[in-house]
C-alpha cells in the first residue's frame, strides 16, 4: 500500500460526447505523438514506484500506439493494476492485441447502454452489438478483467429498458461494472439545451431516476456484482484497485492536462491546456488543497464506499446522526457506512453530517 | 425689508419619473452654482437607493444665485421633496418652508395621484403653484390636453406654462424666469421673536445635528441659544449658514424669509423633529409654527441577521440610520425561529424597503424580515385596550372583545379602462367603494376605504401590475374600525415557526394560508425527511402541503481523482445549510422567508 498510483489523463476524443465536460480535444495523430512525448517526460521527473496506473480520458485507447512505450518508461509493480478506458469503436483485435501486449491487464470499456435509442439519445456513435463484439474480441486477445460504464437516468430509460440493459450485460464476460447516474452539467450539450429551455426528450425526474438507481444495485447485485462503491460493482475481489485509492485516500500522482493528484499530502491539478502541456518542459499544476483536512476528507470520501468509516472518525459527526433517517445508514463492527438509498442522497448526508462536525 | 424682494423659496412637485430630479439638475446648471465637471448625475438625489430608484427619500436643500433678465440678482432656495407617500408629513413640512412650488407634469402621462395630492397640500398652504410641462421632446407628449387638465383638475392656470425638457435642456431659462415673476417674496419680521421650521436634519459626525430650517421670523446667529418647542430641548447654536450645492457654507446669520442651517452640537436627533419650532431661548416665541405632529410609524416588522452573530453589527447599522431618519423606530426582539433581532416600525413599505436595503448595502448585512404588520387595537373583554404590532403578542380569541385594524382614505388615480381591474383588486383586499370621479375625459379618481393590512404587502405592485403601470395612489389613514382578525400559524414538521405568524382578517385567511403554505413547498428545498406543512388558527388545521424526502442529489462521476471539486460541491452545500433557519430537523432556507411575504394575488 505504499507506492502511489498512476492516473494520465488523455484528452482526446473523435467527437465529444453532448453530456460529458472532462478535459478533450479532437485527435490529431501528431499531437497524440507530441503528448505521449510530454508524459515520458513528466514521468522520468517523478521517477516513482507505482502499483496501479489508469488511462483516463478522453477516449485513451486512441493513445494505443503509444501506451507500450509509456509503459516501459513507467516503474511499475509486478501486481500492478493496469487499465485503459475503451471507446467500443475503438476496440478492434489489433488495436487491443497492442494493449494487451504492453501489460494493460484491465479495460474500461464504454458501453453506456445496451439498448441503442438510449446510445443515441446520450449521442453516442455505437451500438449496442459493437460493444458486445469489442468486449468479446478483448476476451479473445486474453483479457480477464473487463468493465462497463452504464448509465442511469439517462433520456428515454425507464424500467423496462433498465432490465433490458441489466439482461445483455449479464450475458457478456464482465468482472466490473461502473453506473452512473446521469448529470447534466452546464458546459456541455445538454446543458445548453437545458439552458436554452430545451429539454432533452423524457428525462426521468427525481424520483423515476432514483428507482432506476436502486432497481440496478439490486439486480448487479442479484447476477453476482457486489456494490462497493456509490457507482461501483464488481465481481468477487475485482474492485478497481486505483479507484479504491481515491475513496481511501491513498497517493495518487495525475500526469496530463486535467489530471488530478493527491500527492505528499496536498492535492494539485494540471491546467486543461493540452498546448500548454506539451510544451511545458514539467507540467504545470496548481494546489486545489494545500493542506486538506483529513477527517473531513475520509468521511466524505469513505461514506462513498460500501466498508464506510471507521469509528474514531464517524465519532466526529455523530450528533448529526438524529437529522438522518435510519434507513440511510448502519453501523456495523463499529464502520459506519450507508445503505444504497443512503448512497442516493449522500451529498445531502455527507454535508450534514460535516456541517454538525465537533472540533476537537 | 429690501433682502427679502430677492429671495424665492420654492420646491417641486412631481410624480415619480416625471423628471424632479432631472430639472433640478438643470436649474443648479442654469445657476452655476455647481460648474459642470462637478455635477453628478442628478445631484440633490445623493443616497445610492435613491438615484436607482429615481426617488428621493429624504428632503434636500440648495441655495443658488441667478442673474435674471431684469438685471437683479436672486437667490434662490429650492427644497427637494420626497416623492412617496410614506413620507407625506415631511413633504407637507417641506411645503411649509416655501413660498412657491413648480408642478412638473409629464406631457405624455398627465398628472398623478401623488402629485395631485402634493399639489393640493400646496394649494392648502397658500403656495403659488407654477405648472411646467415636462418630456416634451417625447414623441407621446400632447402638451395642450395636459394643460386642460392642469386647469380643470387643480384649477391653476396653466395655458401660459413653461413646455420644457429637462432631460434635453429645453427652454429651462423660462423656468427660471417663472420662478422670478410668478412665486412671491417672503415676508418676515426681524424684530420679532425666531420662529424657524425645521423640515429637515441629518447627523454629522463632526458638527452633531445639522438642522435645516426655513426662518420664518427673527433671527439666529452663533452664540444663541435655542429650543425645541416640540420637543423642549435647549442648544448653543454653534454655526448657522446655507446649503452649497456641493458642501455646508457658513454666514454670520439666518434671518426671516432665509433658508438654511443651524448646527449646535446636538447629539440626538429625536431632538430635532421635523415640523417643530425653534425659537431663542431668552426671548421666545408665544405660540409654534402650526402643523407639527408626531410622527408615528404605520407599519412594523421583525428584522433578523441571517447570522446569529451578528446581532450587535445590526444593531450598531440601525443606530446609525436612526441618526438621520427619525421616523424608524426599533427595539429588540427574539423569536425561536430566527433568534435576535429587531422589532422596526417605519412609515410605510417603502420606508421598510428602503431601510432594508440600505442595511444591506450600506452596512453589508444579510438579512431575513418577518410578514409586515400593521398596528392593531385589541380591547380586552376585561375594558383594557392595547395596541399590538406583533402577531406574536396577538392574544387568545376569547380574551378579546372587539378587535379593531386601521383603515384608510386611498385615492387611486387611473386611465378609465383599467376602472374595473382596480375595482377587483379593491374588492380582493377587502375594500369599501365610495365614490368615482373623472378627472378628465379619460381619468378617473377612484375612492376607497381599504384596511391598511390590505394594501401594506405588495398592494402597490399589484395596482401597478393591472394598470401596465398607469394608476397612482395615495392614501391618508381614517382610524381604527372593528374587524374579525384571527391569528395565523404555520407548522413546519408539527412545530410552530413563529417568524411566519400574522394577523389576518378570517374571510381571507383560508386562502393566505393555502399561499403560504404553497410558497413554502416551492421554497423549502426536499430534505432528507418528508416535512409536512400545516396552516393553522387557534389549533385547527386550515391548510396542509407536504414536502417529499429527497430522493437523489446529484452522483456523477468523480472524474481522475478530481476530489476537489467535489470537495467544493460539499463545502458549498455545508455552508449552505449554516446559512439556513433550522427548526428541529427542518432547514428552511431564508428566500422561502422572503417568498411568503411575496405572495401575489394573480
Amino acid at each position: 500500500m505504499s507506492n502511489p498510483g498512476l492516473y494520465i489523463h488523455v484528452p482526446f476524443c473523435r467527437k465529444k460526447c453532448p453530456y460529458c465536460d472532462f478535459y478533450s480535444v479532437g485527435f490529431r495523430e501528431d499531437l497524440a505523438e507530441q503528448y505521449a512525448d510530454a508524459v515520458l517526460r513528466n514521468l522520468r521527473y517523478y521517477n516513482e514506484r507505482y502499483d496501479t496506473v489508469y488511462f483516463g480520458g478522453g477516449t485513451p485507447i486512441l493513445l494505443a500506439r503509444h501506451i507500450p512505450r509509456i509503459l516501459t518508461e513507467c516503474d511499475i509493480e509486478g501486481s500492478a493494476e493496469i487499465t485503459v478506458e475503451c471507446n467500443p469503436c475503438e476496440m478492434d483485435k489489433e488495436t487491443l492485441e497492442i494493449l494487451f501486449n504492453a501489460g494493460v491487464n484491465r479495460l474500461s470499456v464504454g458501453v453506456q447502454s445496451a439498448s441503442n435509442r438510449e446510445l443515441k439519445a446520450l449521442g453516442r456513435a455505437h451500438n449496442f452489438e459493437q460493444a458486445r463484439r469489442a468486449i468479446l474480441t478483448a476476451c479473445e486477445v486474453g483479457f480477464c478483467d473487463i468493465s462497463a460504464d452504464i448509465m442511469l437516468g439517462t433520456p428515454n430509460q425507464d424500467h423496462v429498458s433498465l432490465v433490458y440493459n441489466i439482461t445483455k450485460l449479464c450475458e457478456l464476460p464482465l468482472t466490473h461494472i461502473s453506473a452512473y447516474l446521469l448529470k447534466i452539467e452546464p458546459n456541455t450539450v445538454f446543458g445548453k439545451s437545458l439552458a436554452a429551455g430545451l429539454r432533452s426528450p423524457a428525462l426521468p425526474d427525481e424520483d423515476e431516476t432514483a428507482g432506476l438507481y436502486l432497481s440496478a444495485a439490486r439486480m448487479l447485485e442479484g447476477i453476482g456484482f457486489k456494490q462497493y462503491e456509490i457507482s461501483n460493482f464488481a465481481k468477487g475481489g475485482m474492485e478497481s484497485k486505483h479507484n479504491l485509492k481515491y475513496w481511501r485516500r491513498e497517493e495518487y500522482l495525475g500526469i496530463g492536462p486535467a489530471a488530478h493528484s493527491f500527492y505528499k499530502g496536498k492535492r494539485f491539478a494540471v491546467a486543461r491546456n493540452l498546448r500548454e502541456f506539451i510544451e511545458s518542459p514539467r507540467q504545470i499544476e496548481v494546489i486545489t488543497d494545500e493542506n486538506p483536512d483529513e477527517i473531513e476528507e475520509r468521511i466524505m470520501l469513505g461514506l462513498r464506499l460500501s466498508e464506510g468509516i471507521e469509528k474514531p472518525h464517524w465519532e466526529r459527526v455523530k450528533n448529526a446522526f438524529p437529522l438522518i433517517p435510519e434507513k440511510y445508514y448502519k453501523i456495523e463492527n463499529e464502520r459506519l457506512s450507508l445503505t444504497a438509498e443512503g448512497f442516493l442522497v449522500s451529498n445531502e448526508i455527507i454535508s450534514t453530517l460535516l456541517a454538525h462536525m465537533e472540533d476537537l | 425689508m429690501e433682502y427679502l424682494d430677492n429671495i424665492r423659496n420654492f420646491c417641486i412637485i412631481a410624480h415619480i419619473d416625471h423628471g424632479k430630479s432631472t430639472l433640478a439638475d438643470r436649474i443648479l446648471e442654469q445657476t452655476e452654482t455647481v460648474a459642470k465637471r462637478d455635477m453628478e448625475e442628478q445631484l440633490l438625489d445623493n443616497m445610492d437607493i435613491e438615484r436607482e430608484r429615481g426617488i428621493t427619500i429624504k428632503a434636500r436643500a440648495v441655495r443658488l444665485k441667478y442673474k435674471a433678465d431684469d438685471g437683479n440678482e436672486y437667490i434662490f432656495n429650492l427644497i427637494d421633496t420626497p416623492g412617496h407617500v410614506d413620507f407625506n408629513y415631511e413633504v407637507s413640512r417641506s411645503l411649509v418652508a416655501c413660498e412657491g412650488a413648480i408642478l412638473i407634469v409629464d406631457a405624455s402621462q398627465g398628472i398623478e395621484a401623488q402629485t395631485l395630492a402634493n399639489t393640493y397640500l400646496a394649494v392648502e398652504n397658500d403656495l403659488e403653484v407654477v405648472p411646467v410641462i415636462n418630456k416634451i421632446d417625447l414623441p407621446s407628449a400632447h402638451a395642450k390636453e395636459v394643460k386642460e387638465e392642469v386647469e380643470n383638475v387643480i384649477g391653476i392656470e396653466a395655458m401660459d406654462a413653461p413646455e420644457i425638457s429637462a432631460k434635453m435642456g429645453i427652454n429651462i431659462h423660462a423656468v427660471m424666469e417663472e420662478i422670478v415673476k410668478k412665486i412671491p417674496a417672503p415676508k418676515g419680521d426681524l424684530n420679532a421673536p425666531l420662529k424657524a421650521l425645521i423640515f429637515d436634519s441629518y447627523y454629522d459626525s463632526y458638527k452633531g445635528v445639522i438642522v435645516y430650517v426655513r426662518v420664518k421670523e427673527g433671527t439666529v446667529k452663533p452664540g444663541d441659544k435655542i429650543r425645541m418647542m416640540a420637543s423642549k430641548a435647549e442648544f448653543t447654536v454653534v454655526e448657522v449658514g446655507y446649503m452649497g450645492a456641493v458642501e455646508l457654507v457658513p454666514c454670520d446669520e439666518l434671518k426671516a424669509g432665509e433658508v438654511g442651517y443651524i448646527a449646535a452640537s446636538i447629539k440626538s436627533i429625536g431632538d430635532t423633529k421635523v415640523g417643530d419650532t425653534v425659537t431663542n431661548a431668552e426671548n421666545p416665541a408665544a405660540e409654534p409654527l402650526a402643523g407639527y405632529r408626531e410622527v408615528a410609524p404605520m407599519v412594523f416588522s421583525g428584522i433578523y441577521p441571517a447570522d446569529g452573530a451578528k446581532y450587535g453589527d445590526l444593531r450598531d447599522a440601525l443606530e446609525k440610520l436612526q441618526l438621520n431618519d427619525a421616523s424608524l423606530s426599533f427595539e429588540p426582539e427574539s423569536s425561536v425561529a430566527l433568534g435576535f433581532g429587531f422589532r422596526c416600525g417605519f412609515l410605510g413599505l417603502l420606508h421598510m424597503d428602503v431601510v432594508q436595503e440600505r442595511l444591506e448595502r450600506e452596512y453589508n448585512l444579510d438579512l431575513v424580515t418577518t410578514a409586515p404588520s400593521v398596528v392593531y387595537e385589541i380591547q380586552f373583554t376585561d375594558g383594557t385596550t392595547k395596541m399590538i404590532d406583533n402577531p406574536l403578542n396577538f392574544p387568545d380569541t376569547t380574551l378579546i372583545d372587539t378587535a379593531c385594524e386601521p383603515v384608510v382614505n386611498a385615492h387611486i388615480y387611473t386611465p378609465s379602462e383599467y376602472v374595473g381591474n382596480i375595482m377587483e383588486l379593491c374588492q380582493n383586499r377587502r375594500g369599501v367603494f365610495k365614490d368615482m370621479q373623472y378627472i378628465d375625459t379619460n381619468r378617473v379618481d377612484l375612492h376607497y376605504e381599504l384596511p391598511l393590512n390590505e394594501i401594506v404587502y405588495d398592494f402597490f405592485d399589484a395596482l401597478k401590475s393591472r394598470t401596465r403601470g398607469y394608476a397612482s395612489y395615495d392614501y391618508e389613514i381614517m382610524g381604527y374600525f372593528p374587524s374579525k382578525l384571527v391569528k395565523l400559524d404555520i407548522m413546519l414538521n408539527g412545530e410552530v415557526i413563529d417568524a411566519l405568524s400574522f394577523i389576518i382578517h378570517a374571510d381571507k385567511a383560508y386562502e393566505r394560508a393555502r399561499k403560504m403554505a404553497e410558497k413554502l413547498k416551492e421554497h423549502i428545498p426536499r430534505q432528507l425527511f418528508e416535512i409536512p406543512i400545516q396552516a393553522c388558527i387557534g389549533g385547527k388545521i386550515i391548510a396542509r402541503e407536504t414536502i417529499k424526502a429527497l430522493r437523489k442529489d446529484v452522483l456523477a462521476k468523480c472524474y481522475g481523482g478530481d476530489i476537489t471539486r467535489k470537495k467544493k460541491l460539499l463545502e458549498k452545500q455545508k455552508e449552505g445549510k449554516k446559512r439556513m433557519r433550522q427548526f428541529g430537523s427542518v432547514e428552511v432556507p431564508q428566500e422561502a422567508f422572503m417568498a411568503v411575504l411575496k405572495l401575489d394575488d394573480e
